[in-house]
């Protein structure tokens, strides 16, 4: 049986090996090096746990058997998820890291010597504070991850749901989590226990309903967060360094990681997570109803400017996901550069579901990331490239952002797109996109709009090439 | 008097969130995605307390309330852990530069 300094050290080697695996992520060649570091401090961090419980007689076979379980079903997944479908999954892995959350919580509230917090009924007043915050945001990270784990599958749909007295409801109910906490240190009761962690699962689900399909980047980032102070609060529960340290990491991760996409659409984090989209927006909508004439051409026409352009910029968003078309894409890049045109990728912080969610798709089919670029290293470019070929992106490419105050989404940073000698734009309809309001791009002079699906189009004008 | 050992964890807690803070700025945006997946792997680390309460079962029952619980969220970090891990790993993989043989 290890000592408890001596686990507390291990614990604590684990915590930095994390540290690294987060740190090997800021460049793409030490990045797999970093994750396993990561492998190593969860490796070390089990191991310890085993032999300073020591207990090998009794629960350790099961233990094990669980463990397996476990381990191949998430094995599994990890082989067989395409890429396309990583927010899903993503936000899927966060609900489990709640839910172990909360089991972690519950074990200890109904068994506390094992963990040398004291005897039910008496647990040190420390602990239930730290054991209930644990349990309720785990609770939280559960329920509102399954919500948008449902959203992104499509099971249930993206557009925000909302209705009256919405946000004077979550309030209340939120206030009241902080009064059962108390009552509940005050006064052990199991029964308050199990109504905590069930207003939590509540509020999880009431805080993420009201919140549309294109601001899942900022819900997913948060879930992130939370999972992390989740584990955290856990962490100070069991006394265990290795735990607090990496819910601190995973909790500034996810806080930052929203930070960043709030800003990628100039908007506030309470105004996303008060579901700001859709009621504002109504109006800008039916505002646009009158016909303005667009230009429309085929692949051939499409095939036709590329050839004659030196420089071509891309620009995907989640239509390239939904459509699968990145593959199709990089072969028509691969025709292009066969005729000496230079052609580099430009992505939106918020394009797709997910931070980051284009770059693995381009990644995925073999697009070297350094053709890829951030909308600030690429924005300039735009003036001097001749061809924008712009692939399942609409808002963040729309120009009102820059000219009308008015507009709802005035002030987001967006590609400048209509700088390009032409721009092509792949798309299904004239319909609008996320925010609902008209894209001015789509009848400018030198725009010519190419409707089909994505990747049909970008094998077609391959041909065409 | 002595200091609460609380207290040092609290320090930990806060000096490790500033660290997250820089060490996550400094990770490149094409790399968010594996960022998610790993961070999720790691907070799956929570597998620590649910091993504890799998094991506190004596000989005569290794099945009780508390012990059930610890199983069922031993088997939904694992869950986490493996494919977590090994979707990053997956992904980064994927990552290549430009061939520089023109």
């Amino acid at each position: 049986m290890l000592s408890a300094n001596l686990s507390a050290i291990f614990y604590l080697i684990s915590g930095v090996l994390f540290i690294l695996a987060l740190r090997g992520l800021s460049s793409p060649e030490t990045s797999r090096q970093g994750n396993f570091f990561g492998i190593l401090g969860m490796a070390i961090a089990v191991t310890v746990t085993f032999l300073s419980v020591g207990n090998f007689s009794t629960g350790f076979v099961v233990v094990l058997i669980f463990l397996l379980i476990g381990g191949l079903i998430g094995a599994f997944i990890a082989y067989k998820i395409p890429m396309t479908a990583m927010p899903e999954l993503v936000a899927g892995f966060h609900s489990l890291v709640g839910l172990a959350a909360v089991f972690v919580a519950i074990a200890a509230f109904l068994n506390p010597e094992a963990f040398n917090l004291g005897s039910p009924g008496n647990i040190k007043l420390g602990s239930l504070i730290e054991m209930s915050i644990g349990a309720a945001v785990g609770a939280i990270t559960f329920s509102g991850s399954i919500i948008a784990f449902l959203k992104l599958q499509g099971i249930m749909s993206g557009s925000p749901i909302t209705f009256k007295g919405q946000h004077p409801l979550n309030a209340l109910i939120l206030i009241s989590i902080i009064v059962i906490i108390y009552l509940l240190c005050s006064t052990q009761s199991s029964n308050l226990f199990w109504i905590l962690l069930g207003i939590s699962f509540l509020i999880g689900f009431l805080l993420i309903i009201p919140i549309g399909g294109a601001d899942m980047p900022v819900v997913i980032s948060m879930l992130n967060s939370y999972s992390g102070w989740a584990a955290a609060g856990i962490g100070f529960t069991l006394e265990n360094t290795a735990l607090i340290i990496t819910g601190a990491l995973v909790g500034s991760s996810g806080a930052i990681l929203s930070y960043i996409m709030c800003k990628g659409m100039n908007r506030s984090f309470f105004n996303v997570i008060l579901g700001g989209f859709g009621a504002t927006e109504q109006s800008a909508s039916q505002q646009n109803k009158e016909q303005r004439p667009v230009k429309s051409g085929n692949a051939d026409d499409a095939a036709f400017l590329m050839k004659n352009a030196s420089s071509v910029i891309i620009v995907p968003g989640y239509g390239m996901a939904v459509a699968q078309a990145q593959h199709a894409l990089r072969e028509m890049v691969d025709t292009l550069k066969k005729n000496d045109i230079k052609v580099s990728y430009a992505i939106h912080p918020v394009a797709g579901r997910m931070p980051g969610h284009m770059n693995v798709l381009l990644a995925e089919a073999n697009v070297p990331y350094d053709e890829v670029f951030e909308l600030e290293e690429i924005n300039n470019d735009f003036a001097n490239a001749d061809v924008a070929f712009v692939i399942g992106a609409n808002d963040v490419t729309n120009p009102v952002a820059k000219t009308d105050p008015q507009s709802p989404i005035f002030g987001m940073p967006v590609l400048d797109v209509e700088k390009c000698k032409s721009v092509l734009f792949v798309k299904r309809s004239l319909s609008p996109g996320y925010a609902g309001i008209d894209n001015d791009l789509f009848y400018k002079e030198n725009t010519l709009m190419l409707f089909a699906d994505a990747k049909k189009m970008t094998e077609d004008i391959t041909k065409n090439l | 008097m002595e200091i609460d050992p609380f207290i040092f964890r609290l320090s930990i807690f806060i000096l490790s969130i500033f660290i997250g803070y820089y060490v996550v700025w400094s990770v490149t945006p094409s790399l968010h995605t594996p960022l998610m997946s790993v961070t999720n792997a790691i907070s799956s680390v929570i597998i620590v307390g649910a091993i504890i309460a799998g094991l506190s079962g004596n000989s005569d029952s290794i099945f009780n309330t508390s012990s059930i619980f610890g199983f069922l969220a031993i088997s939904l970090a694992a869950v986490n852990i493996f494919g977590g891990f090994l979707v990053t790993q997956r992904m980064l993989a994927m990552y290549k530069k430009k061939k520089k043989d023109k």
